[in-house]
C-alpha cells in the first residue's frame, strides 16, 4: 500500500491541451474517486497514473518512488477496466493468473492466490469459464479478482460499473465498497456518475476541463461547493439556480420577489449574483406569501419516497423535492420558502461568495 | 391474435432452408462422389456403368498412378509450394496487419490502400513482366518461382483481413496485458493472436484451395518435370490418342484429398470468422 501524489501534472495532444496542472494526494488507503463530465480529462490522469499515457509535464510517485516514465507493469498497480478487458481465449483462473504467470511465479503459489482470490470474489465455481459464458457482474467480477491477485499498491478503476444494467450497479456498487474496506489498498475510481462518487468515495476530485474544480469528502462538497460548477453537478436531481440583483432589502429576483437574507454577503448593493439552491430545501408555502419565490407546478412525479415537483418560477423551471406526499395537480399557484442557512450566492465569476 | 402461425412460419422456413441446403450439399457432392467411385474402375468400366458403386477393393488404379508415375512427386512439390506460400502469407500477413491495425502511424492508410490495390490487379494479366521478372532473378523453372508470386498474390488479402480483424479488438485488451506486464512481442503472441485464429484460418482457406489448384502459373514458368505440382501434371495423363480416365480420376482423387482435410480441420474456424461480431 502507499500514498500516491500527483504534483502540476499536465497532458497535451499535440496543441490540445487536456490536462492543465493538477495537483492531487491521495493517502494511504484511501478510496478518492476523480468525477466529471466526458471529457474532463479524468481518465486521461488515470491512465497517466497507470502508465498508459505519457505525462507532458508534472510530477506522479507512488510511495516515494517517481513513476513518470517507469512502464506499467513496474507501477505496481492493477487496473479494472471499463470493457472489463477479460482475455477472451483464456479461463476465469488463466486470466487471473496471467499477471503472475508473466512474473514467473511458482505454479502452486499462482494457484493459492488465484483461489483465495476466487473465494472471496465468490468466483470459485466460475474458475473453469470462459468470459463468453459468465454473466456482466461475474465478468466484472473476475476484473476485480484479476486486480486482487497482484496485490498491487494501488488499485485503479476506470468507470467498471458504467457497462451494467441499474440494479446490478448497485449491487457492484456495495460490493467494491466493501472490498476496499477489507483490503483497505489506495484506490482511485474514475466515474461520470455522480452518485457512485457520492456514495463510495472517502474523497472526490471533481474534475472539468483539465482541472480540479474541487477536493474533499463527499457532504463537504455537498454542502459547500466551490464554486457553481460543483454546485451543479454534485447532488441529483441538480441544484437550482436563479440570477438575482442584490439589494438593501435582499435579493431581488426575476419576479420581483425579494428574499431576505440573514446577513450581508460580500458584495456591494446591485452586483449580479446567482443565487442557488437545492431541491430538497425549497419548502411549499401559500401562494403570496411574501419572502417566497411565486411559482407555477408543471409536473409532479411521485416516486413513493418522496415526490419531485418541476415547477416554473423566475423565468425558468425549478426542481423540488418534497418528503411529503402532495395534492397538487399541474397549473397550481404556489409559493417556495426557502429553508435557511441553506442557500448558497455565487459571483458573477461562478465562485461561491456564501451560504446563508 | 393466436401465437400459432407466428410460431409456425419459422419452423416451415426453416423446413425450406434445410431443403435447399440438403439440395446443395447433393450438387456439390455428386461430382466428388463420381470422381472417387471412378477412381475404382478401370476406363471400360467408367463407360459401361458411370454410375455404378465400384468394388472398392479395385485399388490398381491408386497403385499405378502412385507407382509408375511421377504423381509422387507432383504431389509433393504441391505440398511444399502450397505449403510455404500460405506459411509466408499468413505470417507476413499478420505482421502487417498487426503494425497497421494496432500502432498509429501516419503511413498506415497509404500501406492498407496500397496492399488493397494488389486486390485490384489480377496478377495473370501481368504473366509477362513478371515472367522477365522471374528469369532475370533466375527463379524460372524453379519452386520459388511459384512460391514469391503466390505470396505476393494472397499478401493483400491476407494483410486486408487481419488488420480488419485486429482493429476490431478492443486496445483496452492490450492495455490490460500491458498493466499484467507484458512485453510487446508477448501481446501480440499470447493475447492477440490466439484471439485472432479465425481470421487466419479465413486467409489460410481461402488462398490455399486456388494456390493448389493453380494451373496457369505452372504452366508458364515450370518446364522441367522434377519442379511440376499435380494441376500441371495430371494433364500428363491425358494422352494425345487415349487417355486413362481410371487412372486421371484417381490421380484427381489423390489430389482433392489433402485441401478437402484441410478444409474440415479448418472449417470451425472458418465459420467462426465468417460469423464473428454478428452475435455479440
Amino acid at each position: 500500500m502507499a500514498n500516491v501524489s500527483i504534483r502540476e501534472i499536465r497532458k497535451s495532444f499535440g496543441p490540445v491541451s487536456i490536462i492543465k496542472g493538477v495537483d492531487v494526494d491521495i493517502a494511504d488507503g484511501e478510496f478518492v474517486i476523480l468525477v466529471g463530465p466526458s471529457g474532463c480529462g479524468k481518465s486521461t490522469l488515470l491512465r497517466m497514473i497507470a502508465g498508459l499515457e505519457d505525462v507532458t509535464s508534472g510530477e506522479i510517485r507512488i510511495g516515494d518512488r517517481l513513476i513518470n516514465d517507469v512502464p506499467p507493469k513496474n507501477r505496481d498497480i492493477a487496473m479494472v477496466f471499463q470493457s472489463y478487458a477479460l482475455y477472451p481465449h483464456m479461463t476465469v483462473a488463466d486470466n487471473m493468473a496471467f499477471s503472475l504467470k508473466l512474473k514467473g511465479a511458482p505454479k502452486a503459489e499462482q494457484q493459492k492466490r488465484v483461489g483465495d482470490a476466487a473465494a472471496s470474489l465468490g468466483l470459485t465455481d466460475l474458475l473453469d469459464r470462459y468470459p463468453r459464458q459468465l454473466s456482466g457482474g461475474q465478468r466484472q467480477r473476475v476484473a476485480m479478482g484479476r486486480a486482487i491477485v497482484r496485490d498491487p499498491q494501488v488499485f485503479l478503476f476506470d468507470e467498471p460499473l458504467s457497462n451494467l444494467d441499474a440494479k446490478l450497479r448497485v449491487a457492484m456498487r456495495a460490493e467494491i465498497k466493501e472490498l476496499h474496506q477489507r483490503l483497505k489498498t489506495t484506490t482511485v475510481y474514475v466515474t461520470h456518475d455522480q452518485i457512485e462518487a457520492m456514495t463510495m468515495a472517502d474523497k472526490i476530485v471533481v474534475m472539468h476541463d483539465g482541472i480540479v474544480e474541487q477536493v474533499g469528502a463527499p457532504l463537504e462538497l455537498y454542502d459547500r461547493p466551490r464554486n457553481r460548477f460543483v454546485a451543479g453537478f454534485i447532488g441529483s436531481p441538480a441544484m437550482n439556480f436563479i440570477d438575482g440583483t442584490l439589494s438593501d432589502a435582499g435579493l431581488a429576483l426575476p419576479s420581483g420577489a425579494v428574499l431576505a437574507l440573514h446577513h450581508q454577503p460580500p458584495a456591494a448593493n446591485g452586483s449580479k449574483l446567482t443565487y442557488g439552491i437545492r431541491p430538497e430545501h425549497l419548502q411549499l408555502a401559500p401562494a403570496g406569501t411574501p419572502g417566497t419565490i411565486p411559482a407555477v407546478v408543471a409536473v409532479i412525479e411521485p416516486t413513493g419516497l418522496d415526490t419531485t415537483l418541476i415547477v416554473k418560477a423566475e423565468g425558468g423551471s425549478l426542481t423540488v423535492v418534497l418528503r411529503e406526499r402532495v395534492t397538487l395537480r399541474p397549473g397550481d399557484a404556489i409559493a417556495l420558502r426557502p429553508v435557511p442557512e441553506q442557500s448558497h450566492l455565487f459571483d458573477e465569476h461562478g465562485t461561491r461568495i456564501a451560504t446563508l | 391474435m393466436s401465437t400459432a402461425p407466428a410460431s409456425s412460419r419459422p419452423i416451415s422456413f426453416a423446413f425450406l432452408v434445410q431443403i435447399v441446403l440438403i439440395a446443395n450439399s447433393f450438387i456439390m457432392l455428386y461430382p466428388v462422389v463420381v470422381m472417387i467411385f471412378s477412381a475404382f474402375k478401370s476406363t471400360a468400366e467408367i463407360f459401361e456403368h458411370p454410375f455404378a458403386i465400384p468394388n472398392f477393393t479395385q485399388v490398381q488404379n491408386f497403385a499405378r498412378v502412385l507407382g509408375e508415375t511421377s504423381m509422387p512427386t507432383y504431389f509433393m512439390n504441391s505440398i511444399v509450394v502450397t505449403g510455404t506460400s500460405i506459411v509466408l502469407i499468413i505470417v507476413l500477413g499478420t505482421m502487417a496487419g498487426y503494425a497497421i491495425a494496432r500502432y498509429e502511424s501516419r503511413t498506415n492508410t497509404f500501406i492498407l490502400l496500397f496492399f488493397l490495390a494488389g486486390l485490384m490487379l489480377p496478377l495473370k494479366l501481368a504473366v509477362i513482366p513478371l515472367f522477365i521478372l522471374l528469369r532475370d532473378l533466375s527463379l524460372l523453372d524453379s519452386r520459388w518461382s511459384l512460391i514469391v508470386t503466390y505470396t505476393a498474390i494472397g499478401l493483400p488479402s491476407a494483410v486486408f483481413i487481419m488488420a480488419g480483424f485486429l482493429r476490431s479488438l478492443p486496445a483496452e485488451l492490450e492495455d490490460a496485458a500491458r498493466i499484467d506486464g507484458a512485453s510487446e512481442p508477448r501481446i501480440m503472441w499470447s493475447v492477440m493472436l490466439p484471439l485472432a485464429l479465425p481470421p487466419m484460418a479465413i486467409a489460410a482457406i481461402q488462398n490455399a484451395v486456388p494456390i493448389w489448384n493453380d494451373f496457369f502459373f505452372p504452366l508458364v514458368f515450370i518446364q522441367t518435370d522434377a519442379y511440376k505440382t499435380l494441376p500441371q501434371g495430371l494433364t500428363t495423363f491425358m494422352g494425345e490418342y487415349t487417355t486413362d480416365w481410371g487412372m486421371l480420376f484417381a490421380g484427381l482423387t489423390i489430389a482433392a484429398a489433402p485441401i478437402t482435410l484441410l478444409y474440415i480441420a479448418l472449417s470451425r474456424q472458418f465459420i467462426q470468422g465468417m460469423t464473428a461480431g454478428a452475435v455479440k
